[in-house]
């Protein structure tokens, strides 16, 4: 319990496998509150949570309000679309005010990488990166990190592919960190123009080709394809696109009976994946929706209410 | 985390040392039987009796309690685990630990809980447990088995079942094992 200390989480670069072990042994703790019948505890309470939203974002940022409830702390929210920001107000000046009303942690999501790092120099509150650019999306990885482990025991020796847009995807830099450090084989599978230009120092291998990966692996992990890469001319169409590397029945036919499914949402369905296989059996994108809640709630706690700092000043004799 | 083991790990990092052996295993089991019998008496049977087990030292004493209520009635009541550690007044102070496990997965509204801990001392971790099981539902009645009660309450709760009561200077450390009850002091 000693290797994380309580500080800022930015990205799952510079994390060690024992810190992202900790977390998600400490989650089946925080898994086990969602089943109760009042799924709530005190353990942050009079902590304020607030989620910076630069950038659109469903599950995200619902599940760390209800991370957050579910604790006890209060929140509050940001969002670009209904505030000062549109009056020109700076991300500096927000933050500010935010840090101003109380905030012990800032959830940030915003669509320039390093934003989450710049905002934890200017602020003495800990700092959440719930996405940033192209970079990092490190409770994303920690969640998926921990579904797959629920699912298989371990993620040692399992082969992952990853599947589409791996160059423009802050999921895809976390998971490949995350699931080789837990000791997994990475495969990133999409067309050459939607590879990172450098692959140098990645402990992954890549495949332009689905169908003949397909049949090796333990999970297969979609990736939303957003349709201004077309505009942008890394794909010539959807169908295109679909066809070559579209998740459907048939193909889902030849993928082990035993492999997951996965997909980090919101799914375009009838694209990455067919509606029908987004249902199948092996498809555990509900699981990583709730579980993003358990490992928020995780991560939260240890960064506001373990208190790791506290246990050296007080004085536990006479506690029982 | 019982308290022995507690005041071991960094950053206290002492070392316990018994002085003194109160009660051998075999006194434990008498006391346990004993226990086991009060609480059939008390509840006039074990009718929608629920035996809770704080973690981590009550729950060898919730165990041993539910075998031993087995032998007595025939019939062994439904038994589950709690950690109070989320709902502690100290929290921060103590870890979390993931092995440290809840498990109740029999419903709680109108049950008769008797909670089970190894030493009962301020009183605050039960008050932690009365607000956590309150979470679970609305059960009719809650009471209090401990193995030893050592004194120093600094909240209004009292044990139903107590298996030893034990006098204790504040600084001692009491520690309850399947061996015996031992009580001692931790050095540096």
């Amino acid at each position: 319990m000693n290797s994380i200390p309580s500080r800022s989480l930015l990205s799952i670069e510079g994390m060690t496998k024992s810190d992202i072990e900790e977390i998600l042994d400490l989650t089946d703790t925080f898994d086990e509150i969602g089943r109760r019948p009042i799924p709530k505890v005190p353990a942050l309470r009079g902590r304020t949570v607030a989620t910076l939203f630069f950038e659109n974002s469903t599950r995200t940022r619902l599940s760390f309000e209800t991370a957050a409830r579910r604790l006890s702390a209060d929140t509050m929210s940001f969002g670009a679309g209904s505030s000062s920001l549109s009056k020109g107000e700076s991300v500096r000046d927000t933050v500010e005010v935010i840090e101003a009303y109380g905030a012990d942690v800032l959830v940030v999501r915003h669509p320039d990488a390093g934003t989450a790092q710049r905002i934890d120099n200017w602020t003495e509150a800990l700092v959440i990166n719930a996405g940033d650019g192209c970079h990092e999306h490190p409770t994303q990885a920690l969640l998926d990190a921990y579904t797959l482990r629920k699912h298989k025991g371990s993620l040692n020796g399992l082969r992952i592919a990853i599947v589409g847009d791996i160059r423009h995807s802050r999921v895809a830099r976390s998971d490949v960190l995350a699931f080789t450090m837990l000791g997994a084989e990475v495969v990133l599978v999409a067309p050459p123009t939607l590879l990172p230009p450098s692959l140098e120092g990645w402990p992954v291998t890549t495949s332009y080709d689905l169908d003949e990966v397909l049949p090796t692996l333990d999970v297969c992990y979609l990736l939303r394809m957003q349709n201004e890469r077309i505009n942008e001319g890394l794909i010539p169409s959807v169908r295109e696109y679909v066809a070559d590397y579209g998740l459907n029945t048939k193909r889902a036919a030849t993928l082990p009976k035993d492999a997951l499914i996965c997909h980090p949402g919101p799914t375009n369905r009838g694209i990455e994946i067919e509606a029908a296989v987004a249902s199948d059996s092996r498809s555990v994108i509900l699981d990583q929706v709730s579980n993003g809640v358990s490992i928020r709630m995780a991560v939260l706690f240890l960064l506001l209410g373990s208190g790791r700092n506290l246990v050296e000043v007080n004085d536990l004799e006479g506690e029982k | 985390m019982v308290e022995k083991e507690r005041v071991q790990t960094p950053p206290k990092g002492g070392v316990f040392v018994a002085h003194a052996r109160v009660l051998d295993a075999e006194d434990i089991k008498r006391a346990i039987q004993r226990m086991a019998h009060e609480i059939v008496e008390r509840n006039h049977g074990l009718d929608n009796v629920v035996l809770i087990g704080l973690q981590t030292g009550g729950v060898m004493v919730a165990e041993m309690l539910t075998e031993a209520l087995s032998k007595i009635s025939g019939t062994s009541p439904p038994q589950g685990t709690l950690d109070v550690a989320l709902h502690r007044d100290d929290i921060g102070m103590r870890p979390v630990m993931p092995e440290a496990v809840t498990d109740i997965s029999v419903d709680l509204d109108g049950a008769t809980i008797v909670i089970a801990d190894d030493v009962l001392f301020t009183g605050r971790t039960i008050r932690a447990a009365l607000d956590a099981l309150c979470d679970f539902g609305r059960p009719k009645e809650i009471q209090l088995a401990v193995m030893v009660d050592r004194g120093h309450r600094e909240l209004p709760i009292r044990p139903d079942y107590v298996g030893k009561n034990l006098p204790t200077r504040i600084s001692e450390i009491v520690d309850v094992s399947p061996e015996g009850v031992d009580l001692g002091t931790v050095k540096k």
